[in-house]
């Protein structure tokens, strides 16, 4: 077989089964890190194997076979190690000579992934390590990569990621998926990483857009994965269709020397209209079974933004609508903010005015650009471009991105040009 | 099985001014932890209250001695208990239940000496 047909399909099955092919691999190791290196094993077996009898029907089968293989070699030879250090699960809970467990039921293999993100996202972990640690063990991203992704220095996240395995291991933390009555609060925590990690390559700044848009990718990956495994929880769906029809704008998000674009100057004809079909349709669906979470809410907002043909256009009173049904379940002071820029769409800049006044005052969103930002643009709309101008300053001072600082500067030019034509007030 | 200790820091100027019927309903509620604990399917293995820390005494490097505890704290460690809980989610379910009026709680797994888990 072709070296690099061998090298594509691995990179493919690396894709697309690093999850199945760790966790399904853990319930047999009962260890993470041995279970990551058996897994890891796996792969470069498989590069000799594929190659020579070339690649199999199911590589990620074939794969996971190989890894559990690896992993009771491992456990016949270390056994009396191994009995002293404390194990994630028992190794005892999978029957080697159980043939439902080495042919790999569909039925049964979805939940080992499940039961990874779960551990890998459990509460009593950082919200940092969770993201880090989903994305190095759900993903399979290596390290350096994770470290790039969020911006630190490699050995700060090698810590990280040591850290938090570490507590899963020494605490205990179950490696399995939590019964009915606390699965949506747990699975919250889940999808609150998975939208972290999306953000995190949706907001990153210039420079980094391969890494920007893997991130966005993974976390699009990931989200399709938890709405097929747990099909009944809709917020799952509710988290994909908000990703689809977010990520439907990417290409626009910025202009071609990595300017920041808002809503109003994006080219609409651009955005990816097969996403957002996908997004709407599975956004209709998460609607329809129920009252609707924060990521259904969220992606029903999204919605009708992807099916406005122009901002003028937008179903304002029905984006506030939506944003007074998302305050009632996530009372946060920055969805408060994006409703007060929703209301200056749909009622005018005046209205939303007092709306921001009161946001000033908390302390959650003292350090937050985008009420300084979007106050600014209330008031160059309402012509007070001194007052505009000041804030704009602010927001400037409060970001630490360069394409959003990029888009602040270009602002604060024209209402500072707008505020040098005026006649000085008084 | 697997033991955690439950330790539990509370600000201790407020047991210092709390009437007898209080710290009665709290001895009270520590009684009815004890039994909740086996009621979750967990089990006891110790635990103590301890005395203010304006009683204790720091020895450090094996030889300097102090007035006072090893670290000056509004909310001090005031007790402990050692449970055996399945995982830490269990001993989670469980500690959320011990009483801890006037701070909380903190989940510690035992380490078992025979490995150094460091």
């Amino acid at each position: 077989m072709q070296a690099d047909a061998v090298a594509a399909a691995l990179a493919q099955a690396h894709r697309s089964e690093w999850a199945f092919v760790l966790s399904a691999t853990v319930r047999v190791a009962g260890d993470l890190d041995v279970a990551e290196e058996c897994a890891q094993e796996a792969y470069v077996s498989a590069l000799q194997a594929w190659t020579r009898d070339g690649v199999p029907e199911r590589p990620g089968a074939w794969l996971t076979t190989a890894a559990r293989n690896h992993a009771r070699d491992r456990l016949r030879r270390e056994v009396t190690l191994r009995r002293k250090l404390p194990l994630l699960v028992e190794p005892a809970t999978v029957d080697p000579h159980d043939p439902a467990d080495l042919d790999w039921p569909d039925a049964a293999v979805p939940d080992d992934r499940l039961r990874l993100v779960f551990t890998c996202c459990h509460p009593t972990l950082a919200p940092e390590a969770r993201v880090a640690l989903t994305l190095r063990l759900v993903c399979g991203v290596p390290t350096p990569d994770v470290a790039r992704a969020f911006l630190v220095s490699e050995p700060t996240m090698a810590a990280r990621i040591t850290r938090a395995k570490k507590k899963i291991s020494e605490a205990r933390i179950p490696y399995r998926v939590p019964g009915r009555a606390e699965l949506p609060e747990r699975l919250d925590s889940v999808l609150t990483a998975v939208h972290l990690l999306f953000s995190t390559g949706h907001t990153a700044g210039e420079g980094k857009a391969l890494v920007r848009e893997e991130l966005c990718d993974r976390a699009l990956h990931l989200a399709r994965t938890l709405a097929a495994l747990l099909p009944e929880q809709a917020e799952t769906r509710g988290l994909l269709g908000l990703l689809l029809l977010t990520d439907a704008r990417r290409a626009t998000r910025t202009d071609e020397q990595g300017r920041l674009l808002l809503l109003a100057d994006q080219d609409r004809t651009r955005w990816d209209q097969r996403a957002i079909l996908e997004g709407l349709t599975v956004t209709a669906g998460a609607l329809a079974s129920g009252p609707p979470g924060r990521f259904t809410l969220q992606a029903a907002i999204a919605g009708v933004h992807a099916m406005a043909p122009s901002l003028e256009q937008t179903d304002w009173p029905r984006v506030v609508h939506l944003y007074d049904r998302l305050l009632a379940v996530w009372n946060t002071p920055v969805v408060a903010l994006n409703r007060a820029a929703a209301v200056a769409f749909a009622d005018g800049p005046a209205a939303a005015l007092p709306l921001l006044d009161e946001l000033t005052t908390d302390p959650r969103l003292a350090d937050y650009p985008y009420l300084p930002a979007t106050r600014a643009n209330l008031l160059h709309r309402l012509g007070d471009a001194a007052g505009a101008a000041q804030s704009y300053r602010r927001a400037m001072e409060l970001t630490a991105n360069a394409a959003e600082r990029a888009f602040l500067e270009q602002r604060l030019a024209e209402v500072s040009r707008a505020a040098g034509a005026e006649p000085a007030p008084g | 099985m697997s033991k955690y200790a439950i330790l539990i820091y509370e600000d201790q100027a407020r047991y210092a001014t709390m009437s007898p019927e209080a710290w009665g309903a709290l001895v009270d509620a520590h009684n009815t932890f004890t039994k909740q604990v086996f009621e979750l399917g967990g089990s006891l293995a110790g635990g103590e209250a301890l005395a203010s820390t304006t009683t204790a005494t720091t020895i450090k490097g094996g030889s300097t001695v102090t007035d006072g505890p090893f670290v000056e704290t509004k909310e001090a460690l005031g007790g402990f208990y050692v449970v055996e809980a399945r995982d830490l989610d269990h001993a989670v379910e469980i500690a959320k239940l011990c009483p801890a009026p006037f701070g909380g709680v903190e989940v510690r797994p035992v380490v078992d000496p025979t490995t150094n888990p460091f």
